[in-house]
């Protein structure tokens, strides 16, 4: 792993200071500091029975602030079931990533202007969709450019291949962003490729590639802005290889102790994000414990509002079913739906 | 009795180019075949929408496998007629995205023997973007593939699959076996706001002429076609079974003096209950055909539909005439496997002579 991209050393020792400018670093320690804080309590309200089953991207914070933030306004973003602290980095409003993991229909509905996908689900799907996208923007003459996330064990997918292999073919603006986390589930990285990285396939694919420390956000910020610039600039897509390593289980019904040595993450080398981040701007004289309380008792409100909106919403529509299957509703599915609902009421 | 001995028996009907479909030509009316027809549509829809490009494996400057996008990449120009690489799910799954992203893609799979790597793009994303987005994104992307045996191809490349796809809420699935149809809901599939899926029959496209509007005259998707009045039977089909299926009503008509209708139903998805419902009322005898093999094909759905909706006014049992339970086969076994006239015939005696 030497050759990754760092711009922050794994114990916060500053490699390159002026690559990031400190108020930058700060917003994202900030959100990273949220998107724990959410992460955390989520996990909780699963175990309590409050929302369904969770998918924890506890250690990834780093590659979902540090990749979201480098999208504007009108950029699209392409998340996996994992990735909703990209999705609420980006604009999707806090309740509606709660919504969703308590299987409500007031989910995933970004606002609009806010361009996020729903969350891909089976794996590596999203990736031929992401290569669309980016080809409609760009046959439209539009500035705007797309991020992809999927993980590891996408790259074993054929529409991984087939995805930025077309996206390349057509220079689509799009920034295909794995976060290798380690785990497939259960299937280390190891057993789902011969390949040494995922960085590596690009130059088959015929884009560029690059590899970067995925629990540094800064270095993570600085190579998904690089990436999105060249898009924007006409010069094709770009596979990012951001190795981070998944704290937590798959989903809160998963035990990673079947599978997993505890002591494997302290070997990674890779160090916490937030962790990290933290000590580097302590050792600038830029981040104080003042500020470090703010960030947290921030996140608490900001998710407590959403906890309360998310319990304050009324019970479940049958008739909601029947909603945005189709763009203009044929009359035999409205008369279908109509005998449905009459059979329930019976 | 093999099919070139059926042939001269004058009741099969194996290759639709011996079909008696081909109108004369009359003064005034323009007629196409049916490929020619699905190039005008997409040519209309080309010029028509600018949204609209057309992409997939070889349809810019071979213009297609069979032609059907002939003389569109030089007219329209390689922004909006694409060749991708060879890939159908990332075909299917970049449609999506450009759809998503504003634009109207025109996709083609090559045969529908190659959709499966595509079924997962259309079963989970094309047909549930709008749902799962709680309407924020549609994905009104068409995808164009010829199906069907008959015309003597290599293995794989005769699948009759809509089965797998009438299955999924949300997908449209449409039919032609006329040139004006196949133009028709070419241009009313582009306007749609869902995914709709046409499939071509292959063996009609050459096979079949007809006429066709000048002008944009869109099939409306949904409404089944009555090709033929009759009142002592219905047949149910669509596509290539079209001509079979007239071709047996007729000989009915001479040999047994039997009025039989034909239906086609031309949208799949979601089908035509009230016509279905209304023409088993009328005769009382229900048959459908279709290539696919028998066991939940789409024909059990028909016939369902049939019961539901007129069970009281049958008069004899619903019968199925379809591919058997087994493998597309090679082709020089393929007149043996695919429904004729003489087969659909055999069954119409049969439910005739039910009381």
């Amino acid at each position: 792993m030497t050759d990754l991209r760092r711009v922050v050393g794994p114990a916060g020792e500053p490699l390159h200071p002026d690559a990031v400018p400190l108020a930058v670093a700060k917003a994202l320690l900030r959100d990273m500091i949220f998107l724990r804080a959410f992460d955390e309590r989520a996990v909780a309200l699963q175990r309590q029975g409050r929302i369904g089953t969770y998918p924890p991207y506890r250690g990834m914070e780093a590659c979902q602030a540090g990749a979201a933030r480098a999208l504007a306004p009108g950029d699209w973003l392409l998340p996996t079931y994992r990735d909703h602290g990209a999705a609420m980095i980006h604009g999707l409003p806090v309740v509606e990533a709660l919504a969703y993991w308590n299987g409500r229909v007031e989910s995933y509905r970004a606002p609009e202007g806010v361009h996020v996908f729903p969350p891909a689900v089976p794996i590596a799907t999203q990736i031929p969709h992401a290569a669309g996208i980016g080809w409609g923007l760009r046959l439209q003459r539009s500035q705007a450019a797309v991020l992809c996330f999927f993980g590891d064990g996408a790259s074993s997918e054929g529409d991984f291949h087939e995805g930025i292999n077309l996206a390349g073919v057509v220079r689509a603006p799009v920034v295909f962003f794995c976060q290798n986390n380690g785990y497939a589930i259960s299937v280390p990285f190891r057993l789902q490729t011969a390949a040494a990285t995922i960085a590596e396939r690009a130059p088959g694919l015929g884009v560029r590639g690059e590899r970067v420390d995925g629990n540094d956000a800064l270095a993570v910020h600085l190579t998904v802005t690089e990436a999105l610039a060249r898009a924007r600039a006409g010069e094709g897509p770009t596979l990012i290889e951001a190795v981070t390593y998944r704290q937590g289980p798959h989903t809160t019904s998963d035990d990673p102790g079947r599978y997993r040595d505890p002591e494997e993450m302290a070997r990674s080398g890779l160090g916490d994000p937030i962790e990290r981040l933290t000590a580097y701007l302590r050792a600038q004289g830029a981040w104080s414990e003042a500020e470090d309380e703010a960030a947290r008792e921030d996140a608490r409100a900001r998710i407590q509002a959403a906890v309360a909106e998310l319990e304050a919403m009324p019970p479940p529509e049958p008739r909601d079913i029947f909603d945005h299957v189709y763009g203009a509703e044929p009359a035999w599915f409205s008369r279908e739906r109509e005998a449905f609902l009459a059979g329930l009421s019976r | 009795m093999t099919p070139s001995e059926r042939r001269r028996a004058g009741t099969a009907a194996p290759a639709a180019s011996r079909e008696p479909l081909q109108r004369a030509e009359a003064p005034g009316r323009r007629e196409l075949t049916l490929l020619q027809a699905v190039t005008e549509g997409l040519a209309t829809a080309l010029a028509e929408d600018e949204r609209v490009i057309v992409l997939g494996e070889d349809v810019g400057k071979n213009g297609g496998v069979f032609r059907a996008t002939d003389g569109l990449q030089e007219r329209f120009g390689p922004e909006r007629v694409v060749d991708t690489p060879l890939a159908e799910s990332a075909i299917v799954g970049a449609s999506i995205g450009l759809a998503a992203a504003g634009l109207r893609p025109i996709a083609e799979i090559q045969f529908m023997g190659f959709v499966y790597p595509a079924l997962d793009q259309l079963i989970s994303h094309a047909s549930r973007l709008r749902s799962r987005s709680r309407g924020r994104y549609g994905a009104p992307l068409v995808v164009r593939m010829p199906y069907g045996g008959g015309v003597r191809a290599p293995e794989l490349h005769s699948e009759s699959a809509e089965v797998h796809l009438v299955h999924t809420p949300g997908l449209k699935v449409v039919v032609p076996s006329t040139p004006a149809d196949a133009k028709g809901l070419i241009l009313a599939a582009v306007a749609d706001p869902d995914p709709v899926v046409v499939m071509e029959p292959m063996r009609l496209y050459r096979s079949v002429k007809g006429h066709v509007p000048e002008e944009a005259v869109p099939t409306p998707i949904g409404p089944a076609r009555v090709v033929r009045e009759g009142e002592d039977a219905v047949v149910f089909c669509w596509g290539a079974m079209v001509p079979p299926a007239l071709a047996a009503a007729r000989l009915a008509e001479e040999r047994l003096s039997a009025r039989v209708a034909v239906v086609d139903l031309r949208t799949l998805a979601p089908l035509d209950r009230d016509a279905i419902g209304e023409w088993a009322r009328r005769t009382g005898r229900v048959l459908v055909v279709h290539e696919a093999p028998r066991t939940a094909g789409l024909g059990a759905e028909v016939l369902a539909i049939a019961q539901e909706e007129a069970f009281w006014h049958l008069r004899a049992r619903p019968r199925r005439v379809t591919g058997p339970d087994a493998p597309f086969p090679y082709f020089s076994l393929e007149d043996w496997y695919l429904p004729d006239a003489q087969r659909i015939l055999a069954a119409l005696e049969e439910t005739l002579a039910e009381t």
